[in-house]
């Protein structure tokens, strides 16, 4: 028995969920333990140490840096405001003082004797962290953030764009296979977290942003339209800080591949919840993938249902994910022990998929992955 | 700990990557040292192990069964010394796990003391995020903010020859002090920053860095003067760092540290090692290249200077969408002989992104794959010999004959026409079906002028290499030689550029193999030339061409044969295909017929 190959994607309706909200340095932590919030409640905020701005004042006043010190006005440590003068020169006979007025407002950081030069620190950025989740406070760490728990149903995606939104489910298509285009995104959709089918087209995209939908879900995008989308041609698949208006996700892959039944069927049961949804993406050691989380009632008795790969045995569900049959569902037909010689010439270990034609193919075992039909 | 080498008759050694441990035997036989198994396993680097010596221990454990020799004890350790069959004499490691040695570093100028730098620390086998410099042309805030974002495990400042400038050089510690990097193993790690600037600074540079958090080290200048690099005391302090502080911090390392003979080296900085080490005992110029799934490594080592480049986010899985956006798609797609449609194949660029497990299965699917190969290398090695070159601000004493032929500093040393060895590594190279595809990657993506040995590592062995030549050199070469490397054979190449068609160079083969013949300009051959062949090749280049000796020069080669052949190649230098799809696409069909990279498999039915 062999285990296949799969991106290790979490498809559930029910499992306990923990997000941390952390500041990036110490601040605020403006809720406790067993606080409910909502998805766009700010649990924790700060202010970051604004910019640094370093001055050359040696040039600047045309003296020795070593002279730089006692020609300050404003002594370190001490706040100015732009325009304020921050040094002057001594002059001749008192006379002709040149001073230098501070081109930035904040605090004087440091006046180096050796190289003249004096480092302004701006005002401080002001950082909030939202909840994203609704659910539960259970723990507080002070001044850093909090955790925030819930029972939710979650998903995710394979590939995204743009960071977290949160909104209500809404659907632009009836199967999981239809192709989503423009015609389908409605007026209604604003604040909506719209799910289409199988591939998203550009002008579907376009519209929904127009709309103001906060995020759009499907099964697939054609990376030309990706492209088209973000301006420019994505290299590195570290994503998440694009400012484009709207979160998008594709929960299979690239080109006109329809979404998997189960996440479409688990999407649909919770048409009208409320979702937070995050296109972040990162393929790398430590990978990250877009998520969707749809809080759900705790009392809700239902038990978790996870699906996330498994071995691959006779009868199997599967899904051959690189061409030449990229998308098509089959069963394990056999699993021959001997490495088989590809089309390419390649030695490889193979797998016989059934497909829904009655057809057989050979397929290196890589190139599937297990799927619940 | 001292080693007798005269009793070591057997040798472990592991290499701990990112994704995979792999570990191999060598033993003495016959008074010859040998690699004579193999074994591999998961890292163990994550959790729920997070703990690498497990990984280690797996893949012993893997080439212990095949060998029938216990390298390990019941508590997981290596069996050590070796008496009879079972144990080992020594064990070495290299590692690169947990993504590498990630370094930032900083200089006075862009192209002079920043430069060294970065070459002492790429030398030392790290990955340099960024490089800072008074002149990179961002503004001191913008720096300050570039230093904050980054998460290195050490930086290292250099600036300044002795003597020299000293104001900016405390410029640049003045930059990273309010920044305070956030290093990525969290807020308890001290952050290692080297100096080796001017020694006039380090005593300001000491002052304006003392901080609780940085953890100083300072070391000789490493540009004492313009005209002279001194990289060997930063890379040495680098390698301590390196095992002092981040190695410390992996999980497991430190019992790693304590099974290990010798220091464990980050693995670039191993395989440059050991390609150094050829190099001087052959007394030839060396390239060697290492492509993986996210990064492509090149090495060279021309006349001695060693020079080493990391090409981030050039690879053949997480990098491959990235590869074909620098490159574009028509340049990838000049590669591949028949038509194929491009919307596509972006399609299936992303998904082999987003799912880098996956292999080729179909011919048209592996074309593709190795156009996207050709397209790395070539962007990889233009990067390493934009980076490899003579020291920049050098002083040059002219003469009135010089008024047509100045020449300033900062020229590439690689030269592909002195170039001897070129060696291959890397799954798509080492895995390729043919040994005739892996051939002509390297050819199509390096061009190799004159005459040049066409090399694979048969499997991935140069780490383990490089830490044992440090230990026992001779173990290393005799195993370099005869085990890891697979000679392809010899690739003849004429530089300048002629008429298709129209005589580019005659030959004359006489030795093993006697052949002769006439190479037009754009034909590509291959004649039969078995590993252990050599003979002597006399080439007569028509005007306008050169194959060594100058234009149009008669000169001969000794040349080795291969599992390829030796290679005849007269689509000159610069390699430069047809711009015309239709006629390009004809070009590559003949070059992919004369070579029989594909004879066995039927194209028309594959890409049918």
């Amino acid at each position: 028995m062999a285990h296949a190959y799969t991106p290790g994607l979490k498809v559930t309706n029910r499992m306990k969920h923990s997000v941390v909200r952390m500041l990036p340095i110490k601040g605020d932590v403006m809720v406790k333990v067993g606080d409910s919030v909502v998805a766009d409640q700010i649990v924790a905020a700060t202010y970051m140490p604004g910019d640094v701005y370093p001055l050359n004042m040696a040039n600047l006043l045309a003296v020795p840096p070593k002279d730089v010190l006692s020609l300050m006005i404003c002594k370190e440590g001490q706040k100015v405001e732009k325009g304020e003068a921050v040094a002057e020169t001594a002059g001749i006979f008192g006379k002709f003082k040149k001073k230098y007025n501070s081109p930035y407002a904040g605090t004087i950081e440091t006046v180096s004797d050796v190289t003249g030069q004096v480092i302004l620190r701006g005002p401080d950025i002001p950082v909030e962290v939202k909840a994203y989740v609704t659910g539960t406070v259970t723990d507080v760490n002070p001044e850093i953030g909090c955790t925030v728990e819930s029972d939710v149903a979650f998903i995710q995606g394979i590939f995204g764009i743009g960071g977290e939104t949160c909104g209500t489910i809404k659907f632009a298509v009836k199967a999981s296979d239809e192709i989503l285009t423009a015609s389908s995104i409605t007026q209604d959709m604003k604040g909506c977290v719209v799910i289409g089918g199988a591939r998203i087209t550009d002008d579907s995209i376009e519209e929904a942003r127009k709309v103001g939908a906060v995020a759009l879900v499907g099964g697939g995008m054609d990376d030309q339209d990706l492209k088209e989308f973000l301006g420019y041609d994505l290299g590195v698949a570290i994503t998440g800080s694009e400012k484009k208006g709207i979160t998008v996700i594709v929960t299979e892959g690239f080109g006109d591949i329809a979404m998997a039944n189960r996440t479409f069927d688990l999407l649909k049961r919770f048409e009208g919840h409320e979702a937070s949804v995050n296109g972040a993406t990162q393929i790398r050691a430590g990978v990250m993938r877009p998520e969707i989380i749809i809080p759900i009632d705790s009392g809700a008795s239902e038990v978790e249902i996870e699906y996330e790969g498994g071995y691959l045995e006779i009868g199997k569900s599967l899904r051959i994910i690189r061409d030449p049959y990229f998308g098509i569902i089959g069963t394990v037909k056999a699993l021959p022990s001997e490495p088989h010689v590809l089309g390419s010439g390649s030695k490889a270990r193979v797998l016989e998929v059934e497909l829904k034609t009655g057809e057989s193919v050979i397929v290196p075992r890589a190139n599937v992955e297990l799927i619940e039909e | 700990m001292t080693i007798d080498l005269e009793n070591i008759s057997v040798i472990l050694a592991t290499d701990c990557g990112s994704t995979t441990t792999k570990a191999i035997l060598i033993e003495k036989i016959d008074g010859q040292y040998r690699q004579t198994y193999r074994g591999e396993a998961p890292t163990t680097v994550e959790k729920p192990f997070a703990n690498v010596t497990i990984g280690v221990t797996n893949a012993v454990t893997e080439i212990s069964e095949l060998a029938g020799r216990k390298l390990t004890n019941e508590d997981g350790t290596i069996n050590q010394p070796a008496q009879g069959d079972d144990g080992c004499d020594l064990y070495i490691s290299t590692s690169s796990a947990g993504g590498g040695l990630q370094m930032m570093v900083a200089g006075v100028i862009a192209e002079m003391t920043a430069a060294s730098a970065k070459r002492a620390a790429l030398g030392a086998g790290a990955i340099v995020m960024d490089v800072i410099s008074t002149n990179d042309k961002r503004r001191p805030h913008e720096q300050i903010q570039r230093i904050r974002e980054l998460r290195p495990d050490m930086i290292l400042i250099s600036g300044g020859t002795d003597g020299g400038t000293t104001e900016k050089v405390v410029q640049l510690a003045e930059l990273i002090a309010p920044a305070k990097p956030q290093p990525r193993f969290g807020s308890e790690y001290e952050m290692p920053i080297i100096f080796a600037g001017n020694k006039m600074a380090a005593s300001e540079v000491e002052s304006t860095l003392q901080e609780d958090w940085i953890d100083l080290a300072i070391v000789e200048n490493l540009r004492p003067k313009l005209e002279q690099e001194n990289l060997g005391p930063a890379r040495d302090k680098i390698h301590d760092v390196f095992l002092e502080h981040v190695m410390a911090h992996a999980p497991g390392y430190d019992m790693l540290m304590d099974w290990s003979d010798a220091p464990i080296m980050p693995t670039p900085g191993a395989v440059g090692d050991i390609l150094q080490t050829i190099a001087k005992k052959e007394n030839i110029n060396v390239v060697g290249v290492d492509i993986g799934g996210a990064t492509t490594d090149v090495f060279s080592v021309f006349e001695g200077t060693f020079n080493r480049t990391v090409s981030a986010n050039l690879g053949m899985s997480y990098s491959i969408s990235n590869v074909c956006a620098e490159a574009t798609m028509p340049n990838v797609l000049r590669w591949v002989h028949f038509d194929m449609d491009e919307r596509q194949l972006r399609n299936r660029v992303k998904n082999k992104m987003i799912r880098p497990t996956t292999i080729p299965q179909s011919l048209e699917s592996l074309i593709f794959e190795q156009a996207v190969a050709r397209e790395a290398l070539r962007l990889a090695y233009k990067q390493h010999k934009e980076f490899a070159t003579t020291l920049k601000g050098v002083q040059q004493q002219r003469t009135v004959g010089d008024t047509f032929s100045q020449q300033t500093g900062g020229n590439t040393i690689v030269n592909n026409m002195t170039l001897n060895l070129l060696v291959a590594s890397g799954g798509v190279l080492s895995h390729a079906p043919s040994m005739n595809q892996t051939a002509m990657m390297l050819v199509d993506a390096f061009e190799p002028e004159g005459c040049t040995d066409l090399a694979k590592d048969s499997i991935f062995m140069m780490p383990h290499l490089g830490v044992l030549s440090a230990v026992h050199p001779e173990a290393a070469a005799q195993v370099f030689e005869r085990d890891c490397l697979v000679y392809l054979g010899t690739c003849i190449a004429a530089k300048g550029l002629g008429k298709l068609g129209k005589p580019c160079f005659s030959w004359t083969l006489s030795g093993d193999v006697n052949a002769s013949g006439t190479c037009n300009f754009g034909d590509l051959e291959c004649i039969d030339m078995a590993p252990d062949q050599t003979a002597t090749i006399l080439c007569e280049p028509a005007r306008g061409f050169d194959l060594g000796a100058g234009n149009g020069k008669k000169v001969s080669h000794e040349v080795r044969g291969g599992t390829v052949g030796l290679i005849i190649d007269g689509r000159g230098r610069p390699l430069g295909l047809p711009e015309d799809r239709q006629q390009c696409q004809m070009s590559m069909k003949t070059w992919v017929e004369n070579m029989a990279l594909y004879e066995e498999i039927d194209v028309a039915v594959a890409t049918a």
